[in-house]
């Protein structure tokens, strides 16, 4: 643990020299939002938008501009890893917009899928129309809202996805009403009888393990995904995970449309894992007990 | 002891209402976010029940000021944010069928849960600063004395709950130690009053 907070620290220390600008950075468009300052520069053939909080800029969509169908993140790329257990998503929920780069590659993969966005910023939507390419369309509708308030409606509406995908945090600041019991228990409730969730979180702080212990509570057994220190994709399905026979199959079967996004099964595959690496004893995070952004922060 | 009893209320008091406020916007985030009007909506309440609280407490000083009714206004104070825990999901989700604009949804949630009570402890200064003083050349000294511990307490109150007690604690356990700590406080500060007054025989 120890060991790891000092990894920590060496990386954010080489992330700060890496945001400087030593290399050739463009700024694009900055724009203040009620909840944020973002910005959009290029470098490397590279767009990005990111958050800036504190001189530091957390990054948070980024488009490859030889290739725009690339996923540049490693964790968009495990994102993905949903198809896996749902390969032919109907109806789609994503928690939190940023560029736009999920729900535009599905719309690609799957022209007949609904995709609805939640997306607590209207700025946000705006630079992913602008800089992004991301298009509503009467297929893919955003949905100007906080993402409990929406869940919560939807789930009383009658609402159902068979994939949804959380993706509402960035690495300096968590929604701590999105990382609850509760509201883990109204994404379920939004989720057909055989309905996949993905969400991207966090994997290297104390919260890994309340976190870890929280979807655990909800979800049962989940498929983890961690990448080095930096990402962790959970996935979960409602009526039980496939094998990882099936998991291989399903990949075979998707590869030629994941290779279109620059990677492919070779790689996501092995990432796999129901392993569980965390502390089963951590306190689970609830609407009475959330303190995401403190038990995040290296202390 | 008298005095001390008059400015720990007012402190305690300031603490008190910032650690609701502070938890009421985790109350209210399950039902209607963390976006930037829910805290609009939860402290125009808080700024409009403290508001009315000063008015009527200044009003209320004037009949037959003692430290006895200050304490009870702390304990009456306590005693309107026990429904929060008894009846707080029940009001929000039922607010939350009713309204379907966050805004008002977030403001009419804070104003039945937390206007009455922040109104009471908003009475607490003015009523204060009525007991303190007798002579009006040290009106504003007493006044600057009871701002003082007021909205000490106040910044107390903020950083003790953001800080750390929502690290530790659920947040109704929260709620049950301020006020219990309220009741604790108004009935100690009712029976000194009343222990002062007893043994005085008439001369």
């Amino acid at each position: 643990m120890r060991h790891g907070h000092r990894l920590k620290t060496l990386l954010a220390l080489f992330a700060s020299l890496v945001t400087t600008p030593s290399t050739a950075m463009t700024i694009i468009h900055t724009e203040k939002s009620l909840y944020r300052n973002i910005l959009v520069y290029e470098e490397d053939e590279q767009r990005c938008m990111s958050f800036t909080r504190n001189q530091q800029t957390a990054r948070q969509t980024c488009l490859s501009l030889d290739d725009p169908n690339q996923f540049v993140f490693v964790y968009t790329r495990m994102m993905m890893g949903a198809l896996y257990l749902n390969p032919q998503p109907r109806n789609i929920l994503i928690v939190g917009l940023g560029g736009g780069v999920l729900p535009m590659a599905l719309t690609k993969m799957f022209p007949d899928a609904r995709i609805d966005i939640a997306e607590i910023d209207p700025a946000v939507v705006k630079v992913a129309q602008r800089f992004f390419g991301f298009n509503p369309s009467p297929q893919v509708q955003v949905i100007e809202e906080d993402g409990r308030v929406f869940v919560k409606r939807a789930g009383k509406s009658g609402q159902r996805y068979d994939l949804i995908m959380l993706d509402a945090f960035d690495h300096e600041y968590i929604p701590e009403h999105l990382l609850t019991r509760e509201f883990l228990l109204e994404v379920k409730t939004l989720l057909t009888a055989d309905g996949v969730l993905a969400a991207n979180t966090f994997s290297s702080s104390r919260l890994y393990h309340h976190e870890s212990a929280t979807y655990q509570a909800v979800f049962g057994q989940f498929y983890n995904l961690r990448v080095k220190l930096r990402n962790r994709i959970i996935l979960a399905k409602m009526d039980g995970l496939p094998s990882l026979d099936t998991i291989k199959q399903r990949a075979d079967a998707l590869e030629d449309k994941l290779k279109l996004l620059g990677f492919g099964g070779d790689w996501l595959v092995p990432l796999f894992s129901t392993e569980r690496d965390w502390d089963s004893n951590a306190r689970i995070l609830t609407d009475q007990y959330s303190p995401s952004n403190l038990l995040n922060s290296a202390f | 002891m008298r005095r001390f009893f008059i400015f720990l209320i007012a402190g305690w008091s300031g603490f008190f209402v910032m650690a609701i406020e502070l938890l009421s916007g985790r109350i209210l985030a399950p039902n209607f976010g963390n976006s930037i009007y829910v805290w609009g909506g939860v402290i125009t309440v808080f700024m409009l029940a403290l508001a009315l609280g000063y008015l009527s407490g200044g009003q209320f000083s004037r009949y037959d000021p003692t430290l006895r009714r200050l304490a009870l206004l702390l304990v009456f104070g306590a005693i309107t944010t026990i429904p929060v825990m008894l009846f707080g999901d029940w009001i929000l989700e039922w607010i939350f069928d009713l309204i379907q604009d966050p805004r008002y949804g977030s403001l009419l949630s804070a104003t039945a849960l937390f206007f009455i009570p922040t109104a009471i402890a908003g009475m607490v200064s003015p009523y204060a600063v009525r007991l303190l003083v007798s002579d009006s050349q040290l009106s504003g000294h007493f006044a600057g004395l009871l701002y003082f511990s007021s909205t000490f307490g106040s910044a107390a109150g903020t950083i003790a709950t953001s800080f750390y007690l929502v690290l530790y604690f659920e947040i109704n356990q929260i709620l049950t130690g301020l006020i219990g700590i309220s009741l604790i406080l108004g009935l100690l500060a009712i029976f000194t009053e009343t222990s002062t007054h007893a043994p005085r025989p008439p001369a």
